[in-house]
């Protein structure tokens, strides 16, 4: 009987521990989404070169691979996620304002905006609702990740748009398949700190909103 | 040849390395779906790609 209540009570603490780890990547990310897009507004202002998307994406992933793990458990690793996002938001800003530029751009920053947070959406809330453990994913989308960058590296060289497309569209999937992959290991205890989680969401939000501007901007030339 | 061209390939060549023995550990240690998990996974794949094309439509 004791035990039966040692073992209720043992889950009901992991559930709420859960919980607020959820919670508090849900805020934190919000927070982050929303000093990107003010960071990415001050860039477009500034009329930064092109080079700036670039130096900022290199930049914010020293800081995330070899900075951020190491003052995760602390409050510093709040400062540095801010740090990380408001460096990548600064970095889209040339890149918004070349596609502002184009005759439908707006359209085509709009829809890849609203695209990244319809996708971004329904995937958490389908993880959430279904409550099913993705962890099986894991070897599957970091060896296919590899791949994709082995051939972004290869396109960089080739200038393919049609290469080009094909990336940005596996992209999509891969990072559509992390967010399932994430969200299924803060809802299982998987991942307990709410810095790291943040993190890794934001990353696949970021990833997507630029593989949607480059479809949406290669098929916009179309017409 | 644009020297960000080559700053790019270098980056991302280097996160290529810093990332494959995560790439490794993770292929080793990741559990095997079965196919009813991969089923789960295939279907909002499938709805992602058509509101993809959806999007193209509207641009």
């Amino acid at each position: 009987m004791n035990r039966s209540f040692t073992t209720v009570s043992q889950s009901s603490t992991s559930a709420l521990a859960t919980n607020k780890v959820l919670r508090n990547t849900y805020m934190l990310l919000s927070l982050t989404l929303l000093f990107s897009g003010l960071t990415a507004g001050l860039s477009m202002f500034l009329n930064m070169p092109p080079m700036t998307y670039m130096i900022s994406v290199i930049g914010g992933m020293v800081l995330a691979m070899f900075v951020l793990p190491r003052f995760a458990h602390s409050s510093a690793g709040i400062g540095i996620v801010f740090l990380i996002t408001g460096l990548l938001g600064f970095g889209l800003g040339p890149m918004l304002t070349m596609y502002a530029s184009l005759p439908n751009g707006g359209n085509i920053i709009t829809l890849s905006l609203g695209g990244t947070g319809v996708i971004f959406l329904g995937l958490s809330a389908y993880a959430l609702a279904t409550r099913k453990d993705f962890s099986f994913m894991g070897g599957f989308l970091v060896v296919g990740f590899l791949l994709v960058l082995i051939a972004a590296i290869a396109n960089i060289f080739l200038q393919i748009p049609a290469m080009s497309l094909a990336i940005s569209s596996v992209v999509i999937l891969i990072m559509s398949g992390f967010i399932l992959y994430d969200t299924s290991r803060i809802i299982h205890g998987g991942e307990d700190n709410y810095v790291l989680a943040t993190i890794g969401l934001y990353m696949t939000i970021f990833n997507i909103f630029i593989s949607l501007l480059q479809i949406l901007g290669i098929m916009g030339k179309d017409d | 040849m644009d020297w960000m061209q080559i700053v790019s390939a270098l980056a991302l060549g280097l996160f290529v390395v810093f990332l494959f023995p995560t790439a490794i550990n993770m292929m080793k240690n990741s559990p095997k779906g079965s196919a009813a998990d991969w089923q789960s996974v295939i279907v909002p794949m499938v709805i992602i790609i058509l509101f993809i094309m959806f999007l193209i439509q509207l641009v």
